[in-house]
């Protein structure tokens, strides 16, 4: 029986089992920011250690930088004391730090990939839970806790239990419209968001062989979202070639040797799972959220959910959820008003899903009384944009184009949302209060349909809006 | 030993499926370079309106005034990595966790922490619940050793993640130490691995 890349990546980074039987477990790469990383930082000054390994660990700043002046001192006090901090800290322990201007900085889901750094067959880890993002690359990519950033500085290794491994097979094409965000937001309501706890999920299967590197990274970067400790894809060609030419990783014969590597680390044909789920991409429809979980999801020609279908807890999740979303329960989500549109964060904020929108957008407009903000990834993909003049086609159309950061994913910068101020988003989480504000409600989706959502001033299928039905 | 298997204390029930991190600490808390200021700031959405009034809630109910066993439901901890979730429960006062399941990096976050979660199916959680409410006076004691916890004269089971459990029992649940100890098979590893050539 052959073996899976989760298995062969952590018996390849195995460093040895503890007294508790926890396994400890080499981390590749290490990446930081500003939010998880100063507590850790004290931490090992209390403890008197250094970093073991500072070239294998990077900083960015990415959550809590404002998009639309980034000039110092900003004006939050305690956000620019974080960015200091960070400063301070990563000069003193001989750590890469991509500062703002450096033409490098970004969300570090962003960052990782576009320079490089993430290879195949990697740990990774990052105080980060969207730190999934990174298996796109056929990575065991970890989410991990400030005590635990603290472990990786200073031994480089983390202690943890194995994971199992689910294989989610996505079989047949998907329709005209239908995107890599329709696909984990499906995988995640049908298998729910607790439903991958204790799982590493392989995803594979026609339509994620046919994906992008970014594409895939949509999916892998929402395994969180759906309870799995990380989610890989097994690297392919399409890997290798996104990989090629990139700043950090090797070049010439050496890129030829680190494929062959690389290659290596693919799940065996007669690899075994601990489960496996077939999900047919027929069937996926442009999805949109209308509760406060990633999981309460229904493709856009739905109605909203009765509670009264269902009985016992699951009524007064149901219950509470719309309450919350001010959503009518068997009303069709199509046509649910919006105060914000917004495209950006690890999920959706790199170069293509800026194209894929700037394609359909040209000659809308977004809706009277709809604030809408382009926020991207990474001032590499906001150069790429405006190489490419995308900025000018998104701010012709009405929305603002920002400088490169978290933003409104989870406003920890000012970027916020305005009372119960309903936000299509193409972000990664709807949960109450997470745009800014403590009624503020989410309606997660794909970029293009918060395209068509911020043009129509309602949620809307991009599919009618944009006329791509035809298209195909 | 009997101080590393045994916890006592009192209890408050928070009701709620998939209570995520964003709920027990929103993210405008996350701002800030350490986290002892966490502790008031838990839960804060829930339990104040925005100018600050007290809405009622049970963690703010007198009769529960420092509890540190917290009781909740099903996928507690869910959303984010970020440790000052833990944190905040932690400084606010909590030990002890109980829940029917709780989301894996939380789990882990409050196990490096010290904080044991312990899982407890729907039917027995409902009745502990109950008489915690009604008897918000009255002391736990949860020994990790039996996986039993007595409350009102009660005996109630739990079970727990064996490696999280094994830690607490032999008082090692923060890892750093252990961590550090296999040096030179880190440094083998790392040189085996090669480097990846991805600083500059
Ligand atoms: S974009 Fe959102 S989900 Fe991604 S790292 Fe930033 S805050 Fe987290």
């Amino acid at each position: 029986m052959g073996k899976n890349l989760y298995q062969k990546v952590w018996d390849d980074h195995l460093v040895g089992t503890l007294e508790n039987r926890q396994c400890q477990v080499f981390m590749a790469l290490h990446l930081i920011h500003e939010v998880t990383s100063p507590q850790a930082f004290g931490m090992l000054k209390d403890k008197g250690l250094k970093v073991a390994f500072p070239e294998r660990t990077f900083a960015t700043v990415d959550h809590i930088i404002p998009t639309d002046d980034q000039s110092r001192p900003f004006q939050d006090e305690m956000a620019d004391r974080m960015i200091s901090v960070l400063a301070e800290s990563t000069q003193t322990h001989g750590i890469e730090f991509f500062q703002p201007n450096s033409g490098s900085q970004g969300i570090v889901h962003v960052v990782g990939p576009e320079l490089g750094l993430t290879q195949p067959g990697m740990t990774i880890c990052c105080g980060d839970s969207h730190t999934s993002t990174h298996g796109a690359f056929g990575c065991i990519a970890l989410g991990i806790g400030t005590s635990q950033v603290r472990d990786v500085l200073a031994s480089q290794t983390l202690a943890m239990d194995p994971l199992k491994v689910r294989r989610i097979e996505v079989q047949g094409t998907l329709g005209p419209g239908v995107t890599a965000k329709d696909v984990t937001l499906h995988i995640i309501r049908t298998l729910g968001v607790n439903g991958g706890v204790g799982f590493a999920y392989e995803y594979a299967g026609p339509v994620i062989d046919q994906m992008t590197m970014e594409e895939r990274m949509t999916v892998c970067n929402m395994s969180i979202e759906g309870g799995a400790r990380c989610g890989y894809i097994n690297p392919d060609q399409t890997t290798f070639d996104y990989l090629k030419g990139r700043e950090r990783v090797p070049q010439d014969a050496a890129f030829e040797a680190a494929v062959e590597r690389w290659a290596s680390y693919a799940s065996d044909a007669d690899a075994s799972y601990d489960d496996i789920v077939i999900i047919d991409g027929g069937e996926i429809e442009p999805t949109v959220t209308w509760g406060v979980t990633p999981g309460q999801a229904i493709n856009v020609r739905e109605r909203v959910p009765d509670p009264s279908t269902v009985s016992g807890l699951d009524q007064e999740l149901m219950s509470d959820a719309l309450r919350y979303m001010q959503l009518e329960p068997g009303a069709p989500i199509a046509g649910t008003a919006i105060d914000v549109a917004f495209i950006g964060s690890c999920t959706n904020g790199r170069i293509s899903d800026f194209q894929a929108v700037a394609q359909v957008i040209k000659g809308h407009r977004v809706a009277d009384g709809v604030r809408a903000i382009a926020v991207p990834g990474s001032e590499k993909v906001d150069a790429e944009a405006r190489a490419l003049g995308l900025d000018q086609v998104f701010t012709e159309a009405g929305f603002e184009w920002r400088l490169p950061g978290c933003s409104m994913c989870l406003a920890m910068n000012p970027d916020k949302l305005v009372g119960d101020e309903v936000c299509a988003s193409s972000s990664n989480r709807n949960f109450m209060g997470r745009q800014g504000s403590a009624t503020g409600r989410t309606i997660l989706m794909s970029p293009v349909m918060v395209a068509a959502s911020a043009v129509s001033g309602c949620v809307a299928d991009a599919r009618v809006v944009f006329g791509l039905e035809q298209s195909s | 030993m009997s101080d590393l298997h045994q916890r006592s204390g009192r209890a408050v029930y928070v009701p709620g499926n998939d209570i995520d991190t964003d709920r027990i600490i929103p993210a405008r808390f996350l701002k800030c370079v350490t986290f002892d200021e966490l502790g008031p700031a838990l839960f804060y959405d829930e339990r104040f309106e925005s100018e600050g009034a007290s809405k009622g809630h049970v963690l703010d109910a007198p009769q529960h005034a420092g509890a540190s066993v917290l009781i909740s439901d099903v996928n507690f901890g869910c959303g984010s990595s970020r440790e000052h979730a833990p944190q905040a429960l932690q400084k606010f006062g909590f030990k002890v966790v109980i829940a029917e399941s709780f989301a894996e990096i939380f789990h882990g976050n409050c196990t490096t922490l010290g904080i044991p979660c312990l899982k407890m199916a729907a039917e027995p959680r409902g009745m502990l619940a109950d008489l915690v409410t009604q008897l918000p006076e009255a002391e736990m004691l949860i020994d990790l050793q039996t996986k039993t916890l007595i409350f009102a004269n009660q005996s109630f089971n739990f079970d727990m993640l064996e490696s999280s459990r094994e830690a607490f029992l032999s008082g090692r649940f923060d890892p750093l130490d252990e961590l550090l100890v296999a040096k030179s098979k880190i440094a083998e590893v790392a040189a085996r691995l090669g480097n990846v050539s991805m600083s500059r």
